[in-house]
């Protein structure tokens, strides 16, 4: 099953940290920044993979991949393959990709709610479920329209609030 | 929302984000996020808040906790926040509880009932919504509350529906088996559902249900393979293909379902052999995924019944990963090369090039992955080169986690496969001195009592010699700055018990090279007890070889400076040792008997040694010895009292301290026992005596006189033999307490039973051994056990005694016949930076800066003119020349001195000139692989016909796979 979801950038901000077994905060931070650690060592050009039980435990590798200034982590036990993670990673940057139109590290920071929707229509519970981008959209899509039809009125308080807060 | 480009959020957010991003540090960071907390705080309770605000104040709350900072307080208003009608507001609710909750928070009893609520829905969103929320926070003790509802959605219209109740459901199995046992058969029944993904999605949990019971499943197989038939086929919708692939996921999962049912059983076998075939014929290499599907086909069938034709694909794919530029392929195609060795370990053999490429590759994960491989195929005629690349790797590294991880594996290689012991003893010694404080303590007693008991040949010889290259070889190290002190610790002890055995070393020579030890360490403990037990065992075993021992001056003030020293246990060893010096020769033969440490030990359980003493005491008026259950009643009236209060009752409160001080006929009691303790000690009773009077004054303890008529402190010691365990609480024993005690128990062991090695035992745990038989069996047997991983150990050893001693009779003849030569100049074994001699191991790599020609004109040249029978006798037989070739030679050979030093070592060839037998120590050495000037010449050959160092070297491989 898989672990946890992570999405940091290149200095060590997180973007996204999804547990499937639940962590304390402060556990949280510190598994992101030991993978973080590892992951600023690596050279280019080696392997996406790295065993992860010195971090996550035994039997846990990671599946990593470096796009711009984001790297995108799969943390996951022996029930799934290297390989087919690192596709998944594809799926779901690509889907990312997709919904945003060329997605950028502000998109992500600024919609981490959005990515979390669609980091749901693909895995749930530590299992992945849809593999399919056109799918995963499809229902995010769907999500969308309805969450706007029922808030039509959204823009007056938050222009307010824009203000209130200054 | 529009002048912020469309992200949806407030400019307040977007200021956050921006200066969050901007900080410099992370303190500045921190004050930044604290004070948006405060903000936070403050807006939240405000009851006026708009909806429409709140949720972007949650959003907000959930990006402060995932940079790291508790927002606890704003918990409660997620759970509100997921209770709200519209969509929006609910699913950031949702994302926001199940980012926050652990699923026993104690806010979850909120939630489910929202849960329940929406799972009626009909809004089939609101159901998916809270479905993801079910995954996420329910427990074992809320499942009955939502269970039913989740089984009813399998059958929703809706597959998004079904996909996620199945998963649900599946959660819940993975919560607790037994609460959803009996809704199984629905995984069943979901595989045949309309829709693919439905049916993908049911393929995770059944994967988990077959993992845990393969047998109940065996009817699925069928329907499994007929499922990857259509699959395979292009069956499923165009819109299920990824990359040109179909449905590779589903296919993955299927595969590894069918890994599972096809282990072991032919029958079932069979029936996978057609797909798994077609599979292999359509599998795309081309892309990432199609690699995907190739190697879970491997796996497949490397874990199903054998069939040669599928495992000829499976090889050929494997060395496709392995000869692929990719490394994630060739880290794949290393993972599935260990995988089919273990059905035929010749598949290795055409990939040997690709794994020693893997090794060598600077990729960490590959690196590691290949070591994997490696020990995999470990066989005894390989275990040296393969335990020598560890080594090499485990010294190279820093990541304290995979070093002993790589240390435990070495150390297991080499207690399954060690071909020679003296290897054995320089491969320990290089994991020891690398990562000593990493290993487990076990290692380091299994490698004493291997010195200790050696093999048990019949042939005493090899293992004193053994033990006589091991006394070496530590003398050596020893003087090394930062040892671990776990290395530490079995070198004081192999000194101390046969460092003067052979009779090469003096016994004053040994005794102060500990002393520097325990200087040297002297702020570990246990080192220095170590240190100071092996200094008493040498003296005693002069003393009873009837030699008069004169200690150094530094040995002298060593033991003064222990008994003064805060630790108990070092005090009572320098008493200890103090006493023994005292003694005539045969109590200490009986006390101390020389190499006794693997003897048994007969524990008098019944104590009848002490009848005498307690019948005296008796006759003297003590009160008789009361057996613990009456003792307890008695307390228990004593306690009357206290037990009134509920809550102090025995867990809480210890009482027995308060009843120590009660009866006075006690007081008269202990002296009687204090002296006659000490009477049975046969030592100078002025002596004892007055280190019993010394004791207390250094003591730490400030509230124990021993001399005073403490009643409290010495009724503890008297406790502490005859009472219940308890008693002994090893807590804080005075110093004069626990000296008394333990001088009594040993005596209570008597001459005859008690070996050093109990002493060494008992004191090394710091336990009180005087009643406790069972745990000190258990403690032995975990200290000096493990003899199940050394029951492997014989054959290998066996074999490597069979064929040593022809090689190592042939060296001393050959030693023999330049004996006149050969005498102070047995450095010359010093020599062989191991390489030179070594050709079958992977010279190039380990000095790839020494100029083979220049080794071989060093080598070759005084050996031509001499008896050409042995290279290592001749060497030795040209002294003069050789040395001045060998001195100029050895700061290039050696990258730094610990590494020129571990390489000595590594050969097995002793650095001290003055040393006799050297020749023994050297054999290892000499008599693996050929005869070593043919290899040097053919590694010359191989230099200059300028192949490159990886596939330079056929004896690598052969060493490696062969």
């Amino acid at each position: 099953m898989i672990r946890a979801v992570m999405v940091i950038n290149t200095q060590g901000k997180h973007r996204l940290a999804k547990f499937y077994d639940f962590q304390p905060v402060e556990k949280q931070q510190e598994l992101i920044r030991s993978i973080y650690g590892v992951l600023c060592s690596r050279a280019e050009n080696v392997s996406n993979f790295i065993e992860a039980d010195s971090i996550f435990g035994p039997d846990t590798r990671l599946v990593y991949k470096h796009f711009a200034t984001l790297y995108f982590v799969f943390v996951f036990d022996s029930c799934e393959n290297e390989l087919a993670m690192l596709d998944l990673i594809q799926v779901f940057v690509e889907t990312l990709d997709r919904c945003f139109k060329n997605v950028c590290e502000l998109d992500i920071v600024f919609n981490f709610n959005k990515m979390h929707t669609i980091l749901d229509e693909i895995v749930v519970g530590g299992q992945v479920m849809e593999t399919s981008s056109e799918e995963v959209m499809k229902a995010v899509d769907e999500i969308t329209k309805l969450e706007k039809s029922s808030n039509a009125i959204s823009i007056v308080p938050k222009s307010i609030s824009g203000r209130q807060g200054r | 929302m529009g002048s912020q480009g469309g992200w949806g959020q407030s400019k307040e957010f977007l200021d956050l984000v921006k200066s969050i991003g901007e900080a410099r540090s992370k303190a500045e960071e921190d004050r930044i996020v604290l004070r948006e907390i405060e903000t936070l705080k403050r807006r939240i309770s405000d009851p006026e808040v708009p909806k429409r605000k709140m949720k972007e104040y949650i959003i907000r709350l959930v990006y402060v906790e995932m940079l790291g900072h508790d927002a606890s307080f704003g918990y409660i208003h997620a759970v509100k926040m997921a209770h709200d009608d519209s969509l929006l507001l609910k699913r950031t609710g949702y994302l926001a509880v199940t980012l926050f909750l652990d699923e026993d928070h104690d806010l979850i009893i909120l939630i489910v009932n929202t849960i329940q609520k929406d799972l009626r829905s009909d809004n089939y969103l609101v159901v998916c919504a809270a479905l993801n929320a079910v995954c996420r926070l329910i427990n074992e003790e809320t499942i009955p509350a939502v269970l039913p509802q989740v089984v009813e959605l399998l059958a929703h219209p809706k597959e998004a529906v079904r996909k996620k109740a199945i998963m649900a459901l599946h959660r819940f199995y993975q919560r607790s088996a037994h609460s959803v046992s009996h809704l199984i058969s629905n995984f069943r029944k979901r595989l045949c559902d309309n829709d693919p993904g439905v049916m993908g999605a049911t393929l995770c949990p059944l994967f988990d249900l077959v993992t845990g019971d393969v047998s109940s499943y065996k009817d699925l197989v069928v329907s499994f393979v007929s499922i990857l038939k259509q699959v395979a086929e292009r069956r499923l919708p165009k819109s299920y293909d990824y990359h040109q692939m179909p449905a590779p996921f589903i296919q993955i999962r299927l595969l590894k379902i069918l890994a599972l049912l096809g282990s072991g059983d032919k029958k079932s076998s069979e029936s996978m052999y057609t797909v798994l075939g077609d599979v292999f014929r359509k599998g795309e290499s081309s892309s990432n995924i199609g690699n995907a599907v190739l190697y879970e086909c491997i796996c497949c069938v490397s874990s199903i019944y054998p069939n040669q034709k599928l495992i000829d694909a499976a090889a050929e794919v494997t060395s496709r990963f392995l000869k692929s530029d990719s490394h994630n392929l060739k880290y794949m195609g290393i993972d599935a090369l260990g995988r089919l060795i273990k059905i035929n370990p010749d598949i290795a053999e055409e990939h040997q090039l690709a794994v020693i490429d893997c090794l060598e590759d600077p990729d960490d994960t590959l690196k590691r992955k290949t070591f994997e491989l490696l020990q995999k195929m470990t066989k005894s005629s390989n275990v040296e080169v393969i335990v020598d690349r560890m080594i090499d790797y485990m010294i190279s590294i820093s990541d304290n986690h995979y070093k002993t991880e790589i240390a435990s594996r070495c150390v297991e290689l080499a207690e399954q496969f060690a071909p020679s012991n003296q290897w054995f003893i320089q491969t320990m010694n290089k994991v020891f001195e690398h990562a000593g404080d990493l290993v487990n303590a076990k290692v380091a007693h299994n490698l004493m009592r291997l010195i200790a008991e050696g093999f048990g040949e019949e042939d005493e010889g090899a293992d004193n010699q053994l033990r006589s290259s091991a006394v070496e070889s530590y003398l050596r190290i020893m003087g090394e700055p930062k040892l671990p002190s776990l290395f530490l610790q079995v070198i004081c002890w192999v000194l101390g018990e046969y460092g003067t055995a052979d009779g090469k070393f003096s016994a004053s020579y040994i005794t102060g090279k500990l002393c520097d030890v325990a200087e040297a360490h002297s702020n570990d403990d246990t080192v220095k007890a170590y240190a100071v037990t092996a200094i008493m065992k040498i003296c005693a075993f002069e003393i009873s070889a009837g030699r008069k021992v004169e200690l150094l001056p530094e040995c002298q003030s060593l033991i003064d400076e222990l008994s003064a020293s805060h630790s108990t246990d070092l005090q009572q060893r320098a008493y200890e040792l103090q006493a023994v010096l005292g003694l005539n020769s045969h109590s200490v033969e009986s006390i101390m008997p020389v190499d006794a440490s693997c003897e048994d030990i007969e524990v008098d359980k019944s104590l009848s040694f002490v009848n005498n003493f307690v019948q005296q005491s008796l006759e003297k008026g003590a009160r008789p010895y009361i057996p613990e259950n009456e003792r307890s009643a008695m307390l228990n009236v004593n306690n009357f009292r206290s037990q009134d209060q509920p809550g102090a009752l025995t867990h809480g409160l210890r009482f027995e301290a308060y009843e120590l001080a009660k009866p006075p006929p006690l007081v008269t009691r202990t002296p009687a026992s204090f002296i006659s303790s000490t009477d049975l000690v046969p030592v100078p009773e002025s002596t004892y005596a007055k280190e019993i009077h010394q004791a207390p004054l250094p003591s730490p303890v400030p509230d124990i006189a021993p001399v005073e008529p403490g009643v409290k402190l010495r009724l503890e010691g008297v406790q502490k033999k005859w009472g219940r365990p308890t008693y002994s609480s090893p807590s804080a024993p005075s110093a004069s307490t626990s000296g008394i005690q333990k001088t009594t128990n040993g005596i209570t062991y008597g001459p005859e039973t008690m070996s050093s090695q109990t002493r060494a035992v008992s004191y090394d745990s710091k336990k009180q051994h005087v009643e406790v038989s069972a745990e000190k069996q258990k403690l032995a047997a975990s200290l000096f056990g493990g003899s199940s991983k050394h029951d492997k150990r014989p054959t290998s050893s066996h074999k490597a005694a069979r064929t040593r001693p022809t090689s190592a009779e042939k060296l001393r003849e050959a030693t023999a016949n330049t004996a006149t030569e050969v005498t102070v100049e047995k450095i010359a074994p010093l020599q062989p930076p191991p390489d030179l001699l070594d050709l079958g191991g992977p010279i190039p790599e380990i000095a790839p800066s020494v100029d083979p020609f220049m080794q071989l004109e060093g080598l070759l040249g005084p050996t031509q003119g001499i008896s050409s029978e042995s290279t290592v006798s001749a060497n030795a037989s040209k002294p003069s020349d050789l040395m001045e070739t060998l001195y100029a030679e050895m700061p290039s050979t050696g990258p730094s001195g610990t590494d020129m030093y571990s390489s000595s070592l590594n050969s097995g060839v002793p650095t001290n000139a003055n040393k006799s037998s050297q020749m023994v120590a050297q054999i290892p050495s000499v008599k693996k692989g050929p005869n070593p000037r043919d290899s040097l010449q053919k590694d010359a050959v191989a230099r200059q016909v300028g192949v490159t160092p990886t596939s330079q070297n056929p004896n690598l491989f052969s060493d490696l796979l062969g």
